[in-house]
C-alpha cells in the first residue's frame, strides 16, 4: 500500500473545508449562538467566504485532476461552479438574515442545513461516479426538505415539504433504479468508465436506464411533467428558503446533467437529447402559460423557473459543447437574477406583510423608488430584453440550437420567451402605473439595499459587457 | 479404557457438542448459585443474614435455597392471560434466554480455546445481545397488560440508547487490539495489570460497565421491572417456570456481561503475572501454585466473579434512576464521553503514545 | 450438499416469513415476521461467506431498527381494517409490479442459463480470508470519499429530525443538571454568626 499524505487530497479542499465548517458551526452555535443567533449568522457568512478562498487555493487552473479512485473530479468547471455556489449562498444568507430574525427562524440549525445543502452542490459539481451523484443529490435534497419545513408552525410550509419529500424520494428511487441498470450493463459506477462502456450501439437496457436517469434529473430541475413540487415549494416555504431552493440547486442540477449526460453518456447523446427536447418544450409551454395566470409573485416565479429550466435543457438538447456552454452561461445568469428577485421580495416584506402577492407591489415606484427600479431591472433581465444580461443568455441558447439545425425548437423558444415577457413586464407595469393605495412605504435597510443594488447592477453590467462571463464559460469548458 | 484416544477419535462437531453441554450446565448451576450469593451478599451489606433456612447436608445454611426455589417454581401453574397473544407469550422467555447462552460460543475461555473461533466474534456478541431485548418487548406486548406494556416500552428505548454507548466503547477496544476476534483481543492485552485495556481506555471501560448494567436491566437501571411503579413490569403476568426462565435469563446475562467486561477490558484469562514473570520461568513449574498463577480459565472466572459482586453491590447501594435521567445519562453523558475518547485514542495511535509506541 | 439443504431450508423460511409480513392481520405480527426474514437472510449471507454483512444485518436491522419499529407499531395501535380499505382498488397496480418483477427475475435466470452472462463469477477465497478486514480496507481507501459523505448525510438526518421535532412545551418543568452540579454551598446555606444568648 502506498503512503498517503494529506497533500494529495488538496484538490478536494472545498469539500473537506465545508465538512469542517459544518462541524465548527454546529459547535459554535451550541456554545455561543443559542443566546445571540445573529452571531451564528455572521460566522456562517465568514465561513462561506473562507470556503471561496479555499476553493481558490486548491484550484489548479487549466488542469483536470481525478481523486479518490475516480470519484472526484477537480477541473475548471468544478472550480467555477463551486465559487459561484459559495458566493450565491453567501448572498442568499445575507438577504435572508433580517427575515429569519423577524420570523424567529434564526437558529443555528438553519445555517447548518444550508451548509449541508451547499456541500451536496459541491459534491455534485465534482461527481466522477454514479455513487457520488446519488450521495450529492441526497445531501442536497435532504437538507432542502428540512429547510422547507423549517417553520414548523406553518401548515402551508409543512404541506409543501411533505409533497417535496414524497416526490423527491420517488425521484431518488427512480434515479437509483436507472443507475442500477447502467451498472448492470457496464459493470462500472465511474462516469469515465460509463463513457467507454457505452461507446458502441445502443441497447434496450441502456435506453431504459437512461430514461430513468433523465426522469430523475428532470425532477431535480423541476421540468414538466416532473414539476409538481415546484410551485408549492416556492410558495409554501419561508421566503428565505424559496430563495435558496430557487437559486443554488439549479447549479447542482446543471452539474449533474453535465457530468452524467454530457461527460458520462456523451457518446450516446442521441438517445437522451430526444428525451430532453420533449421535456424542454413542455417546460417552456406550461411554465410560461401557467405563469400568466398567477396572482402570487412567488408562485409566478416558480412557473418562471420551470420555463427557464426549459431553456437550460434546450442547451443540453444540442448535445454539443457549444450548447453546454450556453446552458452554463444561462444557469449562472438565471441564478444570479433570481437571487436578486427573491432578495427584492425580502426587502419589501416586513412584519405582517409578506409582499409575495403581485398586488403588494402596486405603486412601488412612489413608495420605494430605488427598490422599484431594481425590481424593474431584474424583471427586464429575466424577460430577456436587451441590453440586460438575460437577453444574451437566451440568445446564446437559441444560437446554439440554430447551429445544430433545431429550427423548430428555436422558434418555440423565441415565441415562448415573448409570451413570458408579458408577465414579467406586468410586474413593472403594476409597480409604475398602479396607484399605491394604503400600502406601506419602504424601509431603509441600507446594507441589504446596497447588495441588492449590486446584484441588479450586475444584471445590467454583464448585459452591457456580455463577453466577460461568456469567455469564462468558454474557458472552463475548454473551448477557449 | 483410553479416554484421550476416544476423545481424539470423535469428530469436530461432537467435541463442540460436549463443550456446549458442559458450558451450559456450568452456567445453569452458576445462575442458581448466583441468586443465592446475591441475596447473601446484599444481606451482609444490609446487616442481615440472607437466606439461612434450607441447608443441604448441614453445610452452609441457605445452600439449598436455590434448589428449593426452582422446585417451587417448577410445580406452580403457568398462567396464560385470557386475552394474551398465546404463542408469543410462551416463546418470549426463551427468546430472552437463548442469546445469554449462545454468546458463550465465541467466549475465549482459556489460552487459545473457545468453542467457536469466529473472526467477527465481537460483532456476533453485539448482534446477539441486542436480540435479547425482543424477549422483553414481546413479553410485555403479548401479556396484554398495561403494566407489562409500559415495562416493555421502557426497556426498548433504554436498550437502544445504551447499545450505542456500548458499541462505541467497543470501537475503542477494536482500535486497541486491531481485531474483532475475542481471542485476539485477549492476547493483545498481554502484559501486566496495567497493560490490560482498562488502563488506557479507562473512560470507555467505565462507560461499557455502566451500559452493560443497563443492558441487563439491573438496578439502578431496572425501570423495565420497576416494582414500585409498574408492579413487575414486563413479566408481571408470568408465573411458574415461565417466570423462572426470565429470572434465569437475567442472571445468565449478568454472568455474560461480567465475563465480557473481563475479556474486553481486564485481560480475560490473562494472569496479572503474565508479562512480569517470563512464561518459562520456574515459578510456573511449581505443581499447583504454578498452574494457579499462570494464565487460564480460573482467572476469567475470578474476574467475572469480581464484576458480578460489583453489580450486586450497585443494586444494594443505589436507588433506581428516574426514566428521563436514564435517557440523559445515556445520550448526553456516555455517548459524548466515548466519542471523545475514541478521538483521543486515535491521536494516541497516530502519534504512537503508550501501548501503541511499539 | 449440506450447504444446499441449508440454503433451501433457509430460503423456505425466508419466503414464508416474507409472506407473513404482508399477510398477517396484526401489524405487530407483520413486524415480527420481518425480524424473522432478516434473520434468515442473514443466515443465507453466512452461507455465501459474507459473515460481516450477515452479522451487521442482525445488529443494525434486528437489534436497532426493528426494535424502534416495533416500539412505534405497538404504540400506534393501528386499526388494520381501516388501513386495508381500498386495498383491492389498487390491486391491479400491485399485480402489474409483481408481473414486472417476475419477468425481470426470469430474465436474470435466463441470462444465467443461456450462458450470455457478462458478470464474472465470484472467486473463491482462502479459508483465512476475513471479509471484515477486506471491507474495512476498501471502505477506507477506495470508497473513503463517499463513505465520509454518507456520514454527513446521516448528520443531516439527525439535525433535521431534531430541528423538526424538538419543541419546548410551555410550562414544562425540567431538571437542569448543569445548574444542579454548578450549585455552590453559598447559594444554599447561609451561616449566620450570632452572639450566644444568655439563658433566662
Amino acid at each position: 500500500m502506498t503512503e498517503t499524505s494529506f497533500a494529495q487530497f488538496l484538490p478536494a479542499l472545498p469539500e473537506i473545508y465545508l465538512v469542517g465548517a459544518i462541524c465548527a458551526l454546529l459547535m459554535f452555535d451550541v456554545f455561543f449562538g443559542l443566546k445571540k443567533p445573529t452571531r451564528t449568522a455572521s460566522v456562517a457568512l465568514l465561513l462561506l467566504l473562507g470556503g471561496a478562498v479555499a476553493t481558490l487555493i486548491s484550484a489548479d487552473f487549466g488542469h483536470r485532476q481525478v481523486l479518490f479512485s475516480g470519484m472526484y473530479i477537480a477541473d475548471d468547471l468544478a472550480t467555477l461552479l463551486k465559487l459561484a455556489s459559495f458566493l450565491f449562498v453567501a448572498i442568499a444568507l445575507f438577504y435572508s438574515g433580517e427575515f429569519l430574525g423577524r420570523r424567529k427562524l434564526q437558529q443555528g440549525e438553519y445555517y447548518v442545513l444550508v451548509f449541508t445543502a451547499l456541500l451536496g452542490v459541491l459534491v455534485l459539481t465534482s461527481a466522477g461516479s454514479l455513487l457520488m451523484v446519488y450521495i450529492g443529490v441526497e445531501l442536497l435534497s435532504l437538507s432542502l426538505y428540512a429547510l422547507v419545513a423549517f417553520d414548523r408552525e406553518n401548515g402551508v410550509a409543512a404541506e409543501a415539504a411533505m409533497k417535496y419529500f414524497v416526490l423527491g424520494a420517488i425521484a431518488s428511487g427512480i434515479m437509483l433504479y436507472g443507475m442500477s441498470l447502467l451498472y448492470g450493463l457496464s459493470g462500472t459506477l465511474s462516469l469515465a468508465g460509463l463513457a467507454t462502456a457505452f461507446s458502441g450501439p445502443n441497447s434496450l437496457g441502456l435506453i431504459l436506464g437512461l430514461a430513468f436517469l433523465v426522469v430523475a434529473v428532470a425532477f431535480k430541475f423541476g421540468a414538466v411533467p416532473f414539476h409538481m413540487w415546484v410551485p408549492d415549494v416556492y410558495q409554501g416555504a419561508p421566503t428565505s428558503v424559496s430563495l435558496l431552493v430557487a437559486s443554488v440547486p439549479k447549479i447542482a442540477s446543471f452539474a449533474v446533467a453535465y457530468r452524467l449526460l454530457a461527460e458520462g453518456l456523451g457518446e450516446v447523446s442521441g438517445t437522451w437529447t430526444q428525451m430532453l427536447s420533449v421535456l424542454a418544450v413542455l417546460s417552456l409551454l406550461f411554465g410560461n402559460l401557467i405563469a400568466i395566470a398567477q396572482t402570487n409573485l412567488r408562485r409566478m416565479l416558480a412557473y418562471s423557473a420551470i420555463s427557464n429550466v426549459g431553456f437550460i435543457l434546450l442547451g443540453f438538447v444540442t448535445g454539443t459543447g457549444d450548447g453546454y456552454e450556453a446552458a452554463l452561461y444561462f444557469t449562472l445568469v438565471y441564478v444570479m437574477v433570481v437571487l436578486g428577485t427573491f432578495g427584492a421580495i425580502l426587502l419589501a416584506s416586513r412584519e405582517g406583510f409578506e409582499a409575495d402577492e403581485i398586488a403588494d407591489y402596486k405603486g412601488l415606484s412612489s413608495r420605494d423608488p430605488s427598490l422599484a427600479f431594481m425590481v424593474a431591472v431584474l424583471m427586464f433581465s429575466t424577460a430577456g430584453i436587451p441590453p440586460f444580461v438575460g437577453f444574451w443568455a437566451k440568445l446564446r441558447i437559441i444560437e446554439s440550437l440554430v447551429n445544430v439545425g433545431h429550427l423548430w425548437l428555436s422558434i418555440i423558444a423565441v415565441v415562448m420567451s415573448v409570451i413570458g415577457a408579458f408577465y414579467y413586464l406586468r410586474i413593472v407595469w403594476v409597480m409604475y402605473f398602479d396607484p399605491p393605495g394604503d400600502l406601506p412605504r419602504g424601509q431603509p435597510r441600507l446594507a441589504l439595499r446596497f447588495v441588492l443594488g449590486l446584484n441588479a447592477a450586475a444584471a445590467l453590467g454583464l448585459g452591457l459587457f456580455p463577453d466577460v462571463l461568456l469567455n469564462v464559460c468558454q474557458t472552463v469548458l475548454h473551448r477557449g | 479404557m483410553d479416554f484421550a484416544a476416544l476423545w481424539n477419535s470423535l469428530p469436530d462437531y461432537a467435541h463442540s457438542g460436549v463443550f456446549i453441554v458442559a458450558v451450559t450446565l456450568v452456567l445453569v448451576v452458576s445462575v442458581a448459585m448466583l441468586t443465592l450469593w446475591e441475596r447473601k451478599l446484599i444481606g451482609w451489606m444490609q446487616l442481615r443474614r440472607g437466606p439461612n433456612r434450607v441447608a443441604i447436608f448441614g453445610l452452609l445454611p441457605g445452600l439449598g435455597q436455590p434448589f428449593a426455589d426452582v422446585i417451587k417454581l417448577l410445580i406452580k401453574e403457568v398462567l396464560v392471560p385470557a386475552q394474551s397473544s398465546k404463542f408469543l407469550f410462551r416463546i418470549a422467555p426463551a427468546i430472552t434466554l437463548v442469546p445469554a447462552f449462545a454468546t458463550w460460543a465465541v467466549m475465549p475461555l482459556a489460552p487459545g480455546f473457545s468453542i467457536a473461533n469466529v473472526d467477527a466474534g465481537l460483532l456476533y456478541v453485539l448482534a446477539l445481545t441486542s436480540v435479547g431485548v425482543y424477549g422483553v418487548i414481546l413479553a410485555g406486548w403479548a401479556s396484554n397488560s398495561k403494566y407489562a406494556f409500559l415495562g416493555a416500552m421502557r426497556s426498548a428505548a433504554q436498550i437502544v440508547a445504551y447499545e450505542i454507548a456500548m458499541g462505541f466503547a467497543l470501537v475503542g477496544v477494536i482500535m486497541a487490539s486491531g481485531s474483532l476476534n475475542l481471542g485476539t483481543i485477549v492476547e493483545k492485552q498481554h502484559g501486566a495489570f496495567l497493560a490490560w485495556n482498562w488502563f488506557w481506555l479507562f473512560p470507555l471501560f467505565i462507560v461499557y460497565f455502566i451500559s452493560a448494567v443497563a443492558e441487563t436491566n439491573r438496578a439502578p437501571f431496572d425501570v423495565a421491572e420497576g416494582e414500585s411503579e409498574i408492579v413487575a413490569g414486563f413479566h408481571v403476568e408470568y408465573s411458574g417456570i415461565a417466570f423462572a426462565l426470565f429470572f434465569l435469563a437475567e442472571y445468565a446475562n449478568m454472568i455474560l456481561v461480567s465475563a465480557l467486561i473481563s475479556v474486553f477490558f481486564m485481560g480475560g484469562w490473562l494472569s496479572p503475572l503474565d508479562g512480569i514473570v517470563a512464561a518459562d520461568s520456574a515459578l510456573f513449574q511449581i505443581p499447583l501454585l504454578g498452574t494457579l498463577l499462570n494464565n487460564g480459565l480460573h482467572w476469567l472466572v475470578a474476574k467475572t466473579f469480581f464484576f458480578l459482586c460489583v453489580i450486586i453491590w450497585l443494586r444494594a447501594t443505589f436507588p433506581r434512576y428516574r426514566y428521563d435521567q436514564i435517557m440523559r445519562l445515556g445520550w448526553k453523558v456516555l455517548i459524548p464521553v466515548t466519542i471523545i475518547w475514541i478521538a483521543v485514542e486515535g491521536l494516541m495511535v497516530y502519534f504512537k503514545i503508550g501501548p501503541w509506541s511499539a | 450438499m449440506l450447504v444446499q439443504i441449508l440454503f433451501y431450508a433457509f430460503a423456505t423460511v425466508l419466503m414464508g416469513s416474507a409472506l407473513g409480513v404482508i399477510l398477517s392481520r396484526n401489524p405487530v405480527h407483520s413486524a415480527l415476521y420481518l425480524v424473522l426474514a432478516f434473520f434468515t437472510s442473514a443466515a443465507l449471507w453466512l452461507l455465501i461467506e459474507a459473515e460481516f454483512l450477515a452479522i451487521v444485518l442482525v445488529l443494525v436491522y434486528v437489534g436497532a431498527v426493528m426494535v424502534l419499529f416495533l416500539f412505534v407499531v405497538m404504540m400506534l395501535d393501528i386499526n388494520v381494517e381501516e388501513v386495508r380499505k381500498g386495498f383491492t382498488r389498487h390491486a391491479w397496480l400491485g399485480w402489474l409490479t409483481v408481473l414486472a418483477l417476475v419477468a425481470e427475475i426470469v430474465g436474470v435466470v435466463a441470462v444465467k442459463q443461456l450462458g450470455i452472462d457478462v458478470t464474472k463469477a465470484a472467486v473463491p477465497v482462502a479459508a483465512d480470508h476475513s471479509n471484515t478486514a477486506e471491507l474495512g480496507k476498501v471502505l477506507y481507501t477506495t470508497y473513503v470519499y463517499p463513505f465520509e459523505l454518507a456520514a454527513v448525510v446521516l448528520l443531516v438526518a439527525i439535525v433535521a429530525a431534531i430541528v423538526l421535532t424538538m419543541r419546548k412545551r410551555q410550562g414544562l418543568k425540567l431538571q437542569d443538571v448543569g445548574a444542579q452540579v454548578a450549585t455552590r454551598r453559598e447559594d444554599r446555606v447561609r451561616l449566620v454568626k450570632m452572639q450566644a444568648e444568655r439563658r433566662e
